[in-house]
């Protein structure tokens, strides 16, 4: 009878805990939101890969995403200009594929992914050597260390940091 | 029968050539007459394009501060690097990179582009030309 409840307080236990494990996973998952992304264009492919890596659309929510597309010609100190309709059709696919939930909260004033608050709280504890190194130069790196970024995968098992 | 494989063969071969051929398809040379036209058109007095002043453009610095070089690097056979994003870039001298200057349409957003860039206005054809020229004199 004892050996009996002893095995069941054990059981409850060890249920408990792998349920709350499995909990804290799925919200931290959740929370961070996804990972890896696969919406794909080819006209975002080609003109927004050239000069940095196309970002997801999903990094930015839509209102950004329009503000980016109606100043080409002056995007962050360099002309982007592209024609008004391939424009217009990246402008859709960007807009139908933008940030929604944690990294929409707060609409950000700033247009760079890098300033916006999921960027950086996602890499608060990045140090600043890492920023500095000469293999990164710059936050829009990404693929400086998010080493499959070009395929849409920023997965943490796929990080590796610059020596 | 003969005749019937040589002309089946041909047909397969011409086939294959136009589906690995871009839609705009050009050549550079193409592309420099096109420079040409233009330049003729603004300069009654046109003598020309020149490697020489080509390569004296693309690696000087102008208004901004920036030169072609700066991202395409002053040998434009060799790789170069966004001196802003360091994002790679491809060889811009077609004898090192074939797909260079074979889209008019590409060569055009390019230049505007970078031009506004570089020296914050639009280039002339003679300015282009003369890059052109010179990028299409080195060999690899």
């Amino acid at each position: 009878m004892e050996t009996a409840s002893r095995r069941m307080l054990f059981d409850v236990t060890v249920w408990t805990a792998s349920l709350f494990m499995t909990l804290v996973l799925v919200t931290r998952e959740a929370m961070a939101g996804s990972s890896t992304f696969t919406a794909t264009h080819p006209k975002w492919e080609a003109e927004c890969g050239t000069c940095h890596i196309a970002y997801p659309p999903q990094l930015l929510p839509a209102p950004s995403w329009r503000r980016v597309m109606s100043g080409l010609d002056k995007h962050f100190g360099t002309d982007a200009g592209l024609d008004a309709r391939t424009a217009a059709e990246i402008g859709v696919f960007l807009e139908q594929n933008a940030a929604s939930g944690k990294r929409a909260l707060a609409a950000p004033d700033t247009l760079r992914i890098t300033e916006t608050a999921w960027f950086q709280r996602e890499h608060r504890k990045v140090p600043e050597a890492i920023w500095k190194h000469p293999a990164v130069k710059t936050r829009a790196n990404c693929v400086a260390c998010h080493t499959a970024a070009e395929q849409g995968d920023y997965r943490e098992r796929n990080i590796r940091m610059p020596r | 029968m003969h005749t019937m494989g040589s002309v089946v063969g041909l047909w397969v071969a011409v086939s294959l050539g136009y589906a690995a051929w871009p839609a705009s398809a050009a050549t550079p040379v193409e592309i420099q007459r096109g420079f040409e036209a233009a330049a003729r058109e603004g300069n009654p007095g046109f003598a020309g394009f020149s490697a020489q002043r080509g390569e004296q453009f693309f690696k000087a610095k102008h208004s901004n501060d920036w030169s072609c070089a700066s991202c395409h690097t002053a040998n434009p056979l060799a790789p170069g690097k966004h001196a802003t994003t360091a994002k790679d870039i491809t060889p811009l001298a077609p004898s090192a990179n074939p797909q260079r200057f074979t889209d008019a349409a590409k060569v055009d957003k390019w230049f505007k582009r970078n031009c506004n860039d570089v020296l914050g206005r639009l280039c002339t054809a003679q300015e282009k030309g003369d890059v052109l020229e010179y990028l299409t004199s080195l060999k690899k």
